[in-house]
This record gives structure tokens, C-alpha cells and sequence, in this order.
């Protein structure tokens, strides 16, 4: 395998994915993600100097409508689907002391 | 015929003549769906009290002449990622166990406007990232051709109720092949339309630029009407197109004189499987015998589509999936210490493997030091497989090809390596990278009596293209169908 990951790299990763992995998951991750980034690597073959990169096919401008709300007020029904709820609010874990 | 051997459009025209009425055709597929399910597993929630609800309805608003399309009354399954309103939407992940969308998707509100009736959720690969179902947090779905089998994916809960008979019609999402890969698996017909045809609207978003509603149908007359309900202009997805060739079903006509097919050397070589390629080309063989002009033709960067559809769907999908969060909505893991532990513990515990492999490989190609040389890359090469399609659509009116490189694999034999997993997605991915319509349907059977899936892709906003191919090819082909209950 070309590509070795560091357990500082899948740390890292961790920390950007929002992902706890157990050790074994961790060990797995370095293998999974280093034989994908090899075979991720076949993309240098190619020389792309010069060539646009296309985040979209089609020629696209930007699609403006007006900020005015066109639902009615689903708040209870919304909040229904919230692991926790308080005075018409979402709970969260405490962030500060 | 009885009901369930009927076709969406063949229900919808005994319904108007009131041969059938909705809750009989509802009912009938309620009996079968209770009959199959525990052998295929299609469905992750049937709303048993709502069809018969809106069968009710429905069939009063017909008896009125307020719903007077082609696909009245016709029960429907709509795969488990898109928003319905009250009624449960997982994604086939236990991060969302408990979500009732507040909302429908557009794709599906136009059914409903169309007088469709909404059976249920069918079971699909987690989040889409799949191509077996087997992914799914609620079990595996069955291949009804075979039980042994997977039915494909990632929308494989559609195809095999289409296929089962345990609905009329569905609807699936196809990023690299969702739709067509399980429509050649189950022997139906599946259309991932042009990128911004249909709304993608409350579809929970996999690879937005890549993601694309479609239909999973019987035939192609039914593929034809259900592409007129469902392609709208949405001023909800800003990358909704406003279009007039909306006109799908004048498409239905048995014609291919002059129609000029190209077929890809690069998607006949090494890895394709004998009886499929040779099933393929008969297809390709039946439609020059009909006028079509049939040439070979070198279509290039084929191998370069799968690691540069991976790199670009993966950074979509860590960006896409940071919403699941244990806040909003969906699963909330138990014991955590502050914030943070509580995302990290929620996200661990609420996704499965192949989810978070996605996520963190996304998250490794668009982080600092990388995002140049993986995700800017891959935008690149994405430009210059445009460039190859927009190449051969100056010659050809259609690209004529497999599916898949195999039948249906049997089940648990896939996820334990992931890239061969991957490759078998050759042929279809490079449609979603340039953003073209690519239908599927059968051609033929194989020794193992799996059904073999037949690919036409189209320039993009050339659906009719395809229909009309797909219908001479199905007139030529004749009826087709599994043995029933093997």
C-alpha cells in the first residue's frame, strides 16, 4: 500500500467527521482509507493542467427568490422529532459553566 | 389479467373505466405485500392505514373527474430517503429511527397531486451508500428472482417490490447507479433522469451533485408517465431546470430508423461477464435489425470515473451528513459528557460502517492540504469525462451498454472489500459525474436465471431518446418476466 495512515492522520480525520472509533475501528479505517487513496491516486495518470474544475455540468448562475416565509409555523411539530425539548426549544448538552 | 399482473398505466385505465376500483387495487397489493415481505423484506414501514385512507380518497376524486391522469389510483412505494409527511423516514440508518418528516418531497407531492397512493418506505443501503441493500439498519432485502441474491442498490427495496408485485411502481434515487443497477438485478425498468429534471426537494441529500429521483416500473409506457408527474420546476432546488420536453409519453413509439447507437469498447472489456455482454449485444443486434445505426466506438477515461466519483461523493456526503447531529432530529446516543462528546458519541453509535467510511474519507479529501490534490483533482477529471460524453454525443444519439458487469451477487458476498464492491459500478457512475440520463431494462436471463440489465444513455434533457429506444427494443424483446415464487 502506497498510502499509510497515521494514527495522528485518522485522529485527525476523527476530529473533522465528528466520528469516535474504537481501536479495532481505527485500525480498520487506516487500511480502508489507505487502499482507497491508492486507488484514488490512478487520478495523477491523468494530466488535467489547465482544465477547469467542474463543480457543476451545467453553466449555472446563482437562483435568488425573496426571503419571505410561505409555511405556516410548525414549531411543535418540528420540535416532536427532537431527542430533547424544553419550553419550545431544543435541549443541549451544557457548553459552558 | 388480475390486478397485480397489471402494469401503473394498465391499473390507472381499469380504475378510469371502472373496472377496478382503488381500494380493491389497493388491497390486492396490501395482501401481497403481507404475503411476501417476510421472504423479501422490500419495505422498512407499510402504511397500511393510510393507503387504504387515501384509496378512499382518491377514488372519490376520480368518481368526480378531478383526477383524470394516467396514473390514478395507483399504488405506489417511494424509497425510504425521501421526506413524507407523518409518515416515518430512516434512510435505512439508525440515526434516523424515529424521524417523522414535517414535509413532503416534491418528487412524491407530485404523485400525490397525480392521485397516487403512498404504500409505504422500501428498504434501501444506508443513506444510499451501497449497491447491494445490504447496508440497511433494518435487515437485508431479497432478490425475488432468487432469495439467495441481493437485489442491487442502493435502491433495492423498490426494484424488488416492483419485481415482487408489492406495488405498481416506485420511486428510487440513483448517485452512481441507485436506480439502474437494482432495475437490471430485478428485471424492471429504471430511469435516472438528467440532473435537475425532478426535484430533489426533501430527498435526504447523499451527493448533491450527483443525486437524482427516478422511477422503478414495469415497463417502459409506465417509466414514460411517471417521468411527466415527477419532472417539475421547483423554486425549492435552485438546481431544478425549467424545461418544455416534459412530454415523455410522445416518446412511446416504435421507431429506431436512423437512430444512431454507439457502443463503448471500453465497457466490453475485462471484467464484464460473458452472458451479459453477449446478452447486451444481441439487444444491440435486435436494434439494427430495426434501422438503428449500430457502431463501436472508444469512449475513454472508464476507469478514471470510480475513484473520481468516489472522491467527489464522499466530500459531498461529510458535508451533507454533518446535520445528523443528536440535536434536531433522529437518534441522540445516552451517556455523553458535554457537546462534543455528545455529536462524536451520537454519529459513532447512530451510523453504520460503510457511512462512516464515506464520511471520513470526505472529510480526509477536503481538509487542509489535501482538497487540492484529491477533491480539486477529481472536479478536473470530472470535466474531462464531460468532455468524452459530449464527444460521442456529437455522433451518437444514444450509448448503448451493460449495467452492471454481473448479475445479482449472491448475498454477503460484497461488503467485505469495498473497492471490488465499488468497481461494479463501472458503467453507471460516470452518467451522475456528467449528468446524463442512463435507463435501465431487461435484455435477457442468465444460466442462473437472474435477469441481465441492458443500459441506453442519453445527452443530457434526452429521456425521449431513450424511451423510444427502450419501447422498440421491449416491442422486439416481448414480454418479460420472473417465474412466479421459485
Amino acid at each position: 500500500m502506497a498510502n499509510i495512515i497515521s494514527d495522528e492522520t485518522i485522529e485527525y480525520v476523527g476530529i473533522l467527521a465528528k466520528l469516535e472509533l474504537s481501536g479495532e475501528e481505527k485500525e480498520q479505517a487506516k487500511k480502508d482509507m489507505g487502499s482507497m487513496l491508492d486507488y484514488i491516486d490512478k487520478l495523477g495518470e491523468l494530466d488535467t493542467e489547465g482544465v477547469e474544475p467542474m463543480s457543476h455540468v451545467f453553466p449555472v448562475k446563482n437562483v435568488f427568490r425573496e426571503d419571505v416565509v410561505t409555511n405556516e409555523d410548525m414549531r411543535n411539530e418540528i420540535l416532536k422529532n427532537a431527542p430533547g425539548e424544553k419550553n419550545g426549544m431544543f435541549t443541549v448538552p451544557r457548553t459552558f459553566e | 389479467m388480475s390486478i397485480l399482473d397489471m402494469t401503473a398505466c394498465q391499473l390507472a385505465a381499469a380504475i378510469k373505466n371502472k373496472e377496478v376500483t382503488v381500494l380493491e387495487a389497493t388491497k390486492a397489493v396490501l395482501a401481497q405485500i403481507h404475503e411476501k415481505e417476510e421472504r423479501y423484506h422490500c419495505y422498512v414501514t407499510v402504511d397500511e392505514e393510510g393507503a387504504l385512507a387515501q384509496a378512499e380518497e382518491i377514488q372519490k376524486k376520480i368518481d368526480a373527474g378531478i383526477l383524470t391522469g394516467a396514473l390514478a389510483g395507483v399504488p405506489v412505494a417511494i424509497k425510504d430517503n425521501m421526506c413524507t409527511e407523518g409518515l416515518l423516514t430512516t434512510c435505512s440508518s439508525k440515526i434516523l429511527n424515529n424521524f417523522v418528516p414535517t414535509f413532503t418531497s416534491e418528487a412524491v407531492l407530485n404523485l400525490q397531486k397525480a392521485g397516487a397512493v403512498i404504500l409505504g418506505k422500501t428498504n434501501m443501503d444506508e443513506f444510499a451508500m451501497g449497491s447491494t441493500t445490504e447496508t440497511s439498519a433494518y435487515g437485508v432485502t431479497r432478490n425475488p428472482w432468487n432469495t439467495e441474491h441481493v437485489p442491487g442498490g442502493s435502491s433495492g427495496g423498490s426494484a424488488a417490490a416492483v419485481a415482487a408485485k408489492e406495488c405498481f411502481y416506485a420511486l428510487g434515487s440513483d448517485t452512481g447507479g441507485s436506480i439502474r443497477q437494482p432495475a437490471s438485478f430485478c428485471g424492471v425498468v429504471g430511469l435516472k433522469p438528467t440532473y435537475g429534471r425532478v426535484s430533489r426537494y426533501g430527498l435526504i441529500a447523499y451527493g448533491s451533485s450527483l443525486d437524482q429521483i427516478g422511477p422503478l416500473c414495469k415497463d417502459v409506457a409506465d417509466c414514460a408517465a411517471i417521468m411527466e408527474v415527477i419532472s417539475t420546476h421547483d423554486k425549492k432546488d435552485s438546481t431544478s431546470v425549467l424545461r418544455q420536453d416534459t412530454d415523455f409519453t410522445s416518446a412511446l413509439v416504435e421507431d429506431v430508423k436512423g437512430m444512431r447507437i454507439g457502443i463503448p469498447r471500453d465497457y466490453f472489456g475485462e471484467g464484464l461477464d460473458s452472458e451479459v455482454r453477449d446478452a447486451v449485444l444481441k439487444a444491440a443486434e435486435a436494434l439494427r435489425e430495426k434501422g438503428a445505426v449500430v457502431e463501436e466506438f472508444d469512449l475513454s477515461l472508464v476507469e478514471y470515473a470510480i475513484p473520481t466519483y468516489y472522491t467527489i461523493a464522499a466530500a459531498e456526503a461529510s458535508s451533507n451528513l454533518e446535520r445528523f447531529d443528536g440535536i434536531k432530529y433522529g437518534f441522540r446516543a445516552e451517556d455523553y459528557e458535554g457537546l462534543h462528546d455528545m455529536y462524536k458519541k451520537t454519529r459513532s453509535q447512530g451510523f453504520g460502517p460503510e457511512v462512516k467510511r464515506r464520511i471520513m474519507l470526505g472529510s480526509f479529501v477536503l481538509s487542509s492540504g489535501y482538497y487540492d490534490a484529491y477533491y480539486l483533482k477529481a472536479l478536473r477529471v470530472k470535466a474531462l469525462i464531460k468532455k468524452a460524453f459530449d464527444e460521442a454525443f456529437a455522433k451518437y444519439d444514444v450509448i448503448l451498454g451493460p449495467v452492471a458487469p454481473t448479475t445479482a451477487p449472491e448475498l454477503g458476498k460484497s461488503l467485505s472489500d469495498p473497492i471490488k464492491m465499488y468497481l461494479g459500478d463501472i458503467y453507471t457512475i460516470s452518467v451522475n459525474l456528467a449528468g446524463l440520463p442512463g435507463l435501465s431494462m431487461p435484455c435477457g436471463v442468465d444460466s442462473k436465471g437472474l435477469p441481465i440489465g441492458l443500459q441506453l444513455i442519453g445527452d443530457c434533457f434526452n429521456e425521449k431518446k431513450l424511451i423510444q429506444t427502450a419501447y422498440t427494443y421491449e416491442k422486439i424483446r416481448g414480454a418479460f418476466g420472473r417465474k412466479e415464487d421459485r
